[in-house]
């Protein structure tokens, strides 16, 4: 079985054989990558836990003044029906220096709603002020009891260790007495 | 290649003759029908689907839970979000303890619950059915051989019984059921639904209805893993033959 | 029979590694371009590498089903609907898994059948093919295990039946049984210690396969003629031809896998696992799965439990005794006509068994399912020894190279 094949002939076989090789290599590659796919991606959260990744609120009940939690993800959410003192009080503040500052009107798109997530941006406590038996710090809003961080009206650090505002999850209002919070 | 193929005919032979041992009163075998989801391109019909959940929601409901069906899986058979909600918010779900009493109290269904059992426990369930315990239907069309026709059958099979069979008292005969004796009443009645896209409601078309609809409940994920496997087949198919000529090609200077 | 690590890497990544640490030119001396094998294998030579792709599929689908799954007797079952309806690919994850165990089976067989027919287990791979029969044992247990998880009606009255075969053992039988189950009957610590062993157990699998395959290695696999390898020329390197070729027997596993994944699978399931487990309900008809039918079948061969245990046992274990039990001097069953026919009778008596496995122990079944076990035995304890001494094989080749190249092969001194 000798090869006695001229050089060109040998060439245009080696090309072929090499497409062969590269085509079968590229196609197997693309196999398994689509086959690792679906097991990296069962990881991802499963249908039944991004059914909860929006939570609903009726915010008929909740009278002015009154703060409600909600649990949303896991987390705690305060549902503020703020006050005209307190909404006052916000938009004065935005004229003044705050560690974070942050126009309320930014935060609070329908003034007398807030909707904030009720965890402390310094080391993750639940700042108090959801009761009105509670403290709620020098400004008016919230209290972390851990390190002394003080939240104002519109729930933005004023005095404290926390680096930031109390944060905003996304919401959206479905009409005037229901809001879908993520 | 010879041996290989008698054994073949062997065990083809065998698999013919092996039908087991039936005892004097034993169920008929189902009926056999078409379904649109059996086959490699099958797919559910989700009309009938949703007279099916009618079915369900009407008259199977009253005993029978569904307890790994969702209300928002009722949105993958058609159902708009607003529908599924309105069915989530006829039910009631315990929730709480409240903050400020310490009880707990109850609230409407949301999208993300399941549909609730009909009875608080077993107990509860035997004592209003005569001591019989309605089962779970979510997988109902696969607990059983030939799952999907043999609930068709159940439900068209109620006949009165011959005079010759001893009926016991609160049992119902049934054909196609194991001992011929169910304790479940018949269904199904003439009429007794009112279909939103006005197909009559003959005992058949709610059978075939709620027998698609229950199929759909023991195996939703049937038309993704019909379109996944026709891609799949296809690339396997290529790739296997890409591979042969490899081997060959490979091979080329052994042989 | 690898060659010394002579090879010169082209890479310099590859030489670096390799200075460090010699693993390329290990994995070339294994199943490179340095390892020699006979170049005569025809497929059924593919079983093996199938086997283990089988155990790749079953150990990826396997960790990430275990993230999902709560092993208890609560949490069991609707656990495995969470995965089916919720987790994001659940329901493909499930299928895979629970048929490519079918289909490890399947290959499993096969590849025990091939060792059969060919003679493979013959001096001097005896000790190979005790871990091959070891291998089995340990994947029947995987698989008990496994079918038990799902803790439908089925998985639980089978690990009932199998359990209290435990009780057999005089003496200590029912201690022993209650210490299985971790209670009176099977429970939840029965389903918790099972989720424990089945995560295992593929990992002993992977050890003694590695020691499968070192065995193997220390005279190279044998061949369809059952003759020696006597020089290079009868062998070629198993990287590219047997790497190549066992690419093949991949895409045909994976389509049959495939095939049943997509359309068919629930075929090989019993219905009754469907339902939860149910301690006061017995199913109709206990059954195994299909893989378990034809030892199933003898173990129900006996009205006495002591007995059909011990006959059940003794058909595995008998497996053990097979290279000593066939006197013949003469491996391959292509030059043993008579031992040939026996073979398929044998094949089909397996299906029978597997037949009677699956039907109730009742009428004829019975009468069958006796015969057909005895006659399980009486292949190994008459008919391989017998036809062994008594048959005359048809002469053999003189060298694997000698029928392809004929006359032109070279002359190799005996």
């Amino acid at each position: 079985m000798a090869a006695t094949d001229q050089s060109s002939d040998h060439d245009e076989d080696v090309n072929r054989r090499d497409f062969l090789y590269v085509a079968a290599g590229v196609a197997s590659a693309v196999g398994a990558a689509f086959a690792a796919w679906p097991l990296v991606n069962s990881m991802n959260p499963a249908a039944n836990v991004l059914a909860l990744a929006t939570t609903e609120v009726d915010l008929s009940p909740i009278a002015v003044g009154q703060s409600v939690t909600v649990v949303w993800r896991g987390k705690p959410v305060f549902v503020r029906h703020r006050t005209q003192d307190e909404i006052d009080q916000a938009l004065a503040d935005d004229k003044t220096d705050l560690p974070d500052w942050e126009a309320d009107a930014d935060r609070a798109p329908r003034s007398e709603w807030l909707i904030v997530i009720g965890i402390c941006t310094h080391l993750g406590c639940i700042p108090l002020g959801q009761k009105t038996s509670e403290r709620r710090g020098d400004f008016g809003g919230w209290f972390c009891p851990c390190h002394g961080s003080h939240y104002d009206t519109a729930a933005r650090i004023r005095k404290g260790p926390a680096p930031r505002n109390l944060e905003l999850p996304g919401y959206s209002y479905l009409d005037d007495t229901t809001v879908r919070i993520g | 290649m010879r041996g290989l193929l008698a054994v073949l005919g062997v065990a083809f032979a065998l698999s013919l003759a092996a039908v087991p041992v039936f005892a004097a009163e034993e169920a008929e075998e189902p009926l056999e029908r078409d379904w649109p989801h059996i086959g490699l391109f099958g797919t559910y019909d989700r009309a009938a689907l949703q007279r099916g959940y009618r079915v369900y929601k009407d008259v199977c409901s009253a005993c029978h839970s569904l307890k790994y069906i969702s209300f928002r899986n009722l949105i993958e058979i058609g159902f708009t979000e607003a529908e599924a909600k309105a069915v989530a918010s006829e039910f009631s779900f315990e929730a709480g303890p409240s903050e400020e009493t310490g009880e707990m109290f109850d609230r409407a269904g949301l999208l993300s619950d399941t549909f609730p059992r009909p009875y608080a426990n077993d107990a509860e369930a035997r004592l209003s059915n005569n001591g019989a315990l309605p089962p779970d239907l979510s997988l109902m069309a696969k607990a059983r051989e030939d799952g999907t026709n043999y609930v068709f059958s159940l439900l068209v099979g109620y006949e009165e019984a011959p005079d010759d069979f001893d009926l016991t008292d609160g049992m119902n005969y049934n054909h196609y059921f194991a001992g011929l004796q169910i304790a479940m009443p018949q269904p199904l009645f003439e009429d007794m639904v009112e279909y939103r896209d006005g197909t009559p409601a003959t005992v058949e078309q709610m059978a075939a209805d709620v027998t698609q609809f229950l199929a759909w409940t023991a195996e939703p994920s049937l038309e993704p893993r019909h379109r996944m496997g026709f891609q799949v087949m296809v690339f396997l198919i290529l790739l296997t033959i890409l591979l042969y000529f490899v081997k060959r090609k490979v091979w080329a200077d052994v042989h | 029979m690898a060659s010394a690590g002579n090879r010169e890497y082209k890479s310099g990544l590859i030489r670096w590694i390799e200075y460090r640490m010699p693993v390329f030119s290990l994995l070339d001396g294994v199943i490179g371009r340095d390892y020699p094998t006979p170049k005569n294998l025809n497929y059924w030579w593919n079983l093996g590498s199938i086997l283990g792709l089988a155990l790749v599929i079953q150990i990826a689908t396997g960790i990430f089903l275990a993230m999902h799954y709560i092993p208890t007797a609560d949490g069991a079952f609707d656990s495995v609907q969470n995965i089916m309806r919720n987790v994001n690919n659940g329901w493909l994850l499930r299928y895979v898994h629970a048929n490519a165990a079918s289909l490890f089976f399947v290959a499993v067989y096969i590849h025990i059948f091939r060792a059969f027919y060919y003679g493979s287990y013959k001096a001097p791979r005896e000790l190979l093919w005790f871990l091959g029969v070891f291998i089995f044992v340990i994947m029947m247990a995987a698989a008990f295990t496994g079918y038990v998880l799902p803790w439908g009606q089925m998985s639980f009255w089978a690990a009932t039946v199998i359990t209290n075969l435990f009780s057999v053992i005089p003496l200590v039988g029912d201690e022993v049984t209650m210490w299985l189950w971790g209670g009176f009957s099977v429970g939840s610590p029965t389903v918790q210690r099972f989720f424990s062993l089945h995560y295992l157990l593929p990992f002993v699998l992977a050890a003694i396969i590695v020691l499968h395959i070192w065995a193997l290695h220390v005279h190279g696999s044998s061949n369809p003629l059952g003759i020696n390898v006597k020089g290079p020329q009868d062998t070629i390197a198993f990287h590219p031809y047997y790497t190549a070729k066992d690419a093949v027997g991949f895409g045909v596993f994976l389509l049959l896998l495939a095939f049943i994944v997509f359309y068919e699978p629930n075929y090989l399931n019993h219905p009754d696992n469907f339902n939860p487990a149910n301690p006061l309900v017995t199913p109709p008809n206990i059954v195994p799965e299909w893989y378990f039918l034809p030892f199933y079948a003898i173990l129900r061969s006996m009205p006495d439990k002591t007995l059909g245990v011990i006959l059940f046992v003794g058909s595995i274990v008998v497996l053990f005794l097979v290279p000593f039990l066939d006197t013949s001097r003469v491996r391959s069953a292509k030059f043993r006509p008579v031992f040939r026919q026996f073979f398929w009778i044998f094949v089909a008596d397996a299906i029978l068994l597997g037949f009677v496995g699956a039907n109730p122990p009742e009428g004829t079944w019975v009468v069958i399912g006796r015969l057909a076990t005895a006659y399980y035995f009486a292949h190994f304890f008459l008919i391989l020894p017998l036809v062994g001494w008594l048959e005359r094989p048809k002469p053999l080749p003189d060298s694997i190279a000698q029928p392809v190249l004929g006359d032109s092969a070279p002359e190799v001194a005996e």
